[in-house]
């Protein structure tokens, strides 16, 4: 993966720069040193690392301005990072970069149920969020698996989604205010409590633009009540087709359930010797979630398994307690940990129309085999986001570069076929030079135009997204 | 005098006359819109089409000036909809002509259901433009998912045409409910009512459509049968009094019909839901009708000609649009300078001949 050659210059003058940043913040929110450096060097996408030149940790909106305006001033490269779980590299920094981060901002500033809204520092986790509320009977809807660990400003960078997000969205859909800092250090205000914008709406280019247009510290998040309870069915297919077709079905039946995620034979096997979780032994599997009061959910239930029927499944687990709807969840929510106990892996993020499901696990079940390297796949079926995890073994030289060739090649039959590279975990480093198999020079071009306006001297994560050689005149 | 029109077929043909424009444009869809500024016309009638619609996938792709009619009627014979209920503005505006899916999204329409389901922007999958150097651009896509480079698509919603002409819209669709019903209860008080619709929409009952309109609360709920008795008997416990009625405002609610018979300016005030409740105490003292939709995060109101509704509502609101009738201050919410200034270099951008809706 190629960076930019970091600038000679701003390296040369490290110390200087790292006294100027003392300058404007109290000294105690810098980390200069070689061992405190290393928690910054890389994000989830651990296969690349880089020491950065410093990391700021502000206390404050008004200390990430001061940090901001400096670095612009003086012409240095930013990269705002939150909790740095990110996938596709997005808060990898590069070495004459300083890391902004947001870990110190976890205040809770408002929770008004009466508004349905509350108000946060944007370094707080995604969970803690929806724990802050939960013994009142409320959550904040989206649920990335890595909510433990991430942050909201992070799942504003990227757009984040979750399980439950074929009913209630992605970030995008719950957000309805931030706060946020330009590079010249400008403190700007989108939104707020209120629900629409009156005019040209910044804030959904401002979510998911993987930190290249602001450093964003305060965010009005929409909150729910939470429903009555919630219970899953799982169904066991002899192919993935077939469960396809299932979940086609049941949409069109009217019935939109809260997910419906889908697991392989690979998967399965993999996460039932992980978790025994008692998964019947079949090609495909599809835990299926629906809503609402006891009598509601008993309702829909059964829609659901009249609609699986005709498909003669395998079986069909109904979840009839608590206690049953944690043993079915159980693989599924284990499945990530799973492969990683049995094997190194890379973790895919493509979407493609659901109609184009049996075609494309046809399609990589070919591409397995060519490149000699298994595939489990895991994903969201109800919205087409898929999770194919290509094992490989890190420590078998070549292993990494064909997995990541073979990667490739999947997600161009996710655009081939009508989808994208991405459905929610960015492109950062990862899948920016694929980019030009989705876009052609003028969509690019018509992007960048909106960094343009935001930084326009591109010191702010300016090696991510945009394939280097589309984003290399601005960058000089 | 009658200006030209143009009416291209394709995207190229869009293109090209963008590029050799030397005059700027009114872009028109339907043309049900209030007051067209006598530029040029530039016709989306020519971009028009379902191109694309799979009910299992709940997706839609349709050209920028296929009529809402059109696709009304296709998702309805399917059992489907635009869940966010998208105004026709016919009747308070008193234009006529068949309102396009382009105006709807550079509009941003969304009714009552905005509670629930959000605008236009949050179902909005993917989309096509040309911009005003002639620029054919496409971004997003036609999947449900979907985080590939800068969400430019999303700008284009509410941007009422400023950053380019859309030829190409992909929306995400749902079912049609297998019930609606209403219900109702008579509260004077805007205070009181909002705070009664706070508590049915913080309920866990997926109440979807919550106004105070001619001094009652009205609610909506929508789903399988069995499912809407039983969430219609757990809110009246909430609200005691709250009925099932048998009517359907909620067509006029979302089209401001009720302010359709008069004269008087219309505004629409997107706010605070609890600041709903407190402008319309404040409005009504000074004689402007008052209807609240969103649980009061959306108010109405119709008021004397000339009425400076925005200094009335002493800060209490996020943005208000003048829909209906002129005055000294602006039809649109002025932005913060920070934003304003971004939004006009992002203007200027897109369309750096001043083209579009100026
Ligand atoms: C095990 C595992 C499971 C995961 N599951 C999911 C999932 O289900 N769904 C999903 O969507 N993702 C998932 N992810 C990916 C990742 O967790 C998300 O992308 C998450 O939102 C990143 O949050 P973070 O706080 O860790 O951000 P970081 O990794 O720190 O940053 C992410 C991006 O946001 C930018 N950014 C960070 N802070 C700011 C800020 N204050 N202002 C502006 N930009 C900023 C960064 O520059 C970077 O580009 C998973 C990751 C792991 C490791
Ligand atoms: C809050 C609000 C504010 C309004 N403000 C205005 C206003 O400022 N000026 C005004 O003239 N009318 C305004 N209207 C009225 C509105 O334009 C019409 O009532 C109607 O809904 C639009 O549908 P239509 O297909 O007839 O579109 P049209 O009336 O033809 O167009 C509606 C708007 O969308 C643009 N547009 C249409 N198709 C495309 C496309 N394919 N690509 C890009 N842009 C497109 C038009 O240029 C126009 O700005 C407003 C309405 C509301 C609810």
């Amino acid at each position: 993966m190629d960076m930019p050659i970091p600038s000679a210059e701003i390296l040369s003058r490290r110390a200087d720069h790292i006294a100027a940043l003392k300058s404007v913040v109290p000294a105690d929110r810098v980390i200069e040193d070689v061992i405190g450096l290393r928690a910054y060097e890389c994000d989830a996408l651990t296969a690349y690392r880089c020491t950065p030149l410093a990391v700021v940790l502000p206390c404050n909106t008004e200390e990430v301005a001061a940090v901001l305006k400096l670095c612009h001033d003086r012409g240095i490269p930013v990269v705002p990072r939150g909790a740095g779980t990110s996938l596709a590299g997005g808060s990898l920094p590069t070495a004459d970069a300083v890391v902004v981060g947001v870990a110190r901002l976890t205040d809770v500033l408002e929770v008004d149920y009466d508004d349905r809204i509350m108000r946060i520092q944007t370094g707080r986790t995604n969970l803690s969020v929806t724990a802050a509320i939960e013994e009142d009977g409320w959550f904040y809807a989206p649920d990335p698996s890595s909510q433990l660990a991430c942050a909201i400003s992070g799942n504003i960078g990227m757009n984040s989604g979750g399980a439950h997000c074929l009913k209630y969205g992605v970030t995008v859909n719950n957000l309805l205010g931030l706060r946020m800092v330009l590079m010249d250090g400008t403190i700007i205000d989108l939104g707020g409590a209120h629900m629409d914008a009156g005019d040209i709406d910044l804030l959904p280019v401002v979510c998911g633009a993987e930190g290249q247009l602001s450093i964003v510290t305060e965010a009005t998040l929409r909150i729910l009540p939470k429903p009555e309870g919630a219970r899953p069915v799982m169904v066991a297919f002899g192919s993935s087709a077939v469960a396809g077709a299932c979940v086609s079905d049941i949409i069109k039946a009217g019935i939109v359930p809260v997910a419906i995620e889908f697991m392989d034979r690979p998967c399965i096997e993999a996460c039932e010797a992980f978790a025994k979780a008692g998964y019947p032994d079949c090609e495909a599997l599809l835990i299926i979630e629906v809503e609402g009061s006891d009598r509601e959910i008993d309702h829909q239930l059964a829609l659901i398994r009249e609609i699986a029927e005709r498909h003669n499944p395998d079986e069909i687990r109904e979840s009839r307690s608590a206690d049953e709807s944690a043993r079915i969840w159980l693989g599924r929510k284990s499945a990530f940990g799973a492969m990683g106990q049995i094997n190194d892996y890379m973790c895919l993020d493509g979407t493609i129309p659901v109609s184009e499901l049996p075609y494309v696990l046809e399609r990589i079940g070919e591409l397995s085999k060519e490149y000699g390297l298994g595939v489990a796949n895991v994903f969201h079926a109800g919205d087409g986001n898929m999770h194919p995890l290509i094992l490989f073994d890190a420590n078998k030289p070549g292993d990494l570069q064909r997995c990541e060739a073979m990667g490739a090649d999947i997600l161009r039959l996710c655009i081939e076929v009508g989808g994208c590279l991405t459905g929610e975990h960015g492109v950062g480093i990862e899948k920016r030079d694929l980019m030009h198999a989705q876009f052609n020079a003028q969509d690019l071009e018509a992007q960048m135009i909106v960094k343009d306006v935001f930084d326009p001297k591109w010191l702010l994560n300016a090696a991510k997204v945009f394939p280097l050689d589309a984003s290399e005149a601005r960058r000089a | 005098m009658t200006q030209t029109t143009f009416t291209p077929t394709t995207e190229e043909e869009l293109s090209d006359i963008i590029a050799s424009a030397s005059a700027p444009f009114d872009i028109v869809g339907g043309g049900t819109r209030h007051t067209p500024a006598g530029h040029q016309r530039l016709s989306t009638a020519g971009l028009s089409g379902v191109r694309l619609y799979e009910p299992g996938a709940l997706t839609l792709v349709a050209g920028a000036g296929t009529t809402m009619a059109e696709i009304n009627a296709l998702l309805a014979d399917n059992g489907q909809r635009l869940p966010f209920e998208p105004m026709d503005h016919r009747a308070v505006l008193g234009t006529s002509g068949e309102p396009t899916l382009g105006g709807m999204v550079a509009l941003n329409h969304c009714g009552p259901r905005r509670v629930q389901a959000g605008s236009a922007r949050d179902m909005l999958l993917g989309l096509r433009f040309v911009d005003g150097s002639g620029r054919i651009v496409k971004n997003g896509g036609r999947v449900m998912k979907n985080v590939t480079g800068y969400d430019i698509a999303r700008l284009h919603c509410g941007a009422r045409g400023k950053l380019g002409v859309m030829t190409e819209i992909s929306l995400k669709v749902l079912p049609l409910p297998e019930r609606t019903a209403t219900m109702a209860l008579a509260e004077p008080s805007p205070i009181a009512a909002v705070a009664a619709l706070s508590k049915a929409l913080g309920s866990p009952f997926e109440v979807n459509g919550a106004a105070w309109h001619q001094g009652r609360i009205l609610l909506r709920i929508e789903g399988f049968n069995d499912s809407v008795s039983y969430r219609a008997d757990q809110l009246s416990r909430l609200l005691p009094g709250l009925t099932l009625v048998d009517e359907n405002p909620w067509d006029d609610l979302r089209d401001a019909r009720f302010a359709a018979t008069s004269d008087r300016d219309i505004w629409r005030v997107s706010l605070r839901a609890s600041n709903g409740a407190k402008a319309a105490e404040r409005l009504m003292g000074m004689g402007v009708d008052v209807t609240l939709d969103w649980g009061g995060a959306l108010l109405w109101a119709s008021t004397d000609n000339g009425f400076d509704l925005r200094s009335a509502l002493g800060g209490l609101h996020g943005h208000a649009t003048r829909l209906r009738g002129a005055g000294d201050t602006p039809a649109l919410e002025p932005a913060a300078d920070g934003v304003a200034q971004l939004t006009s270099a992002l203007q200027k951008a897109y369309d750096p001949r001043g083209l579009f809706n100026r």
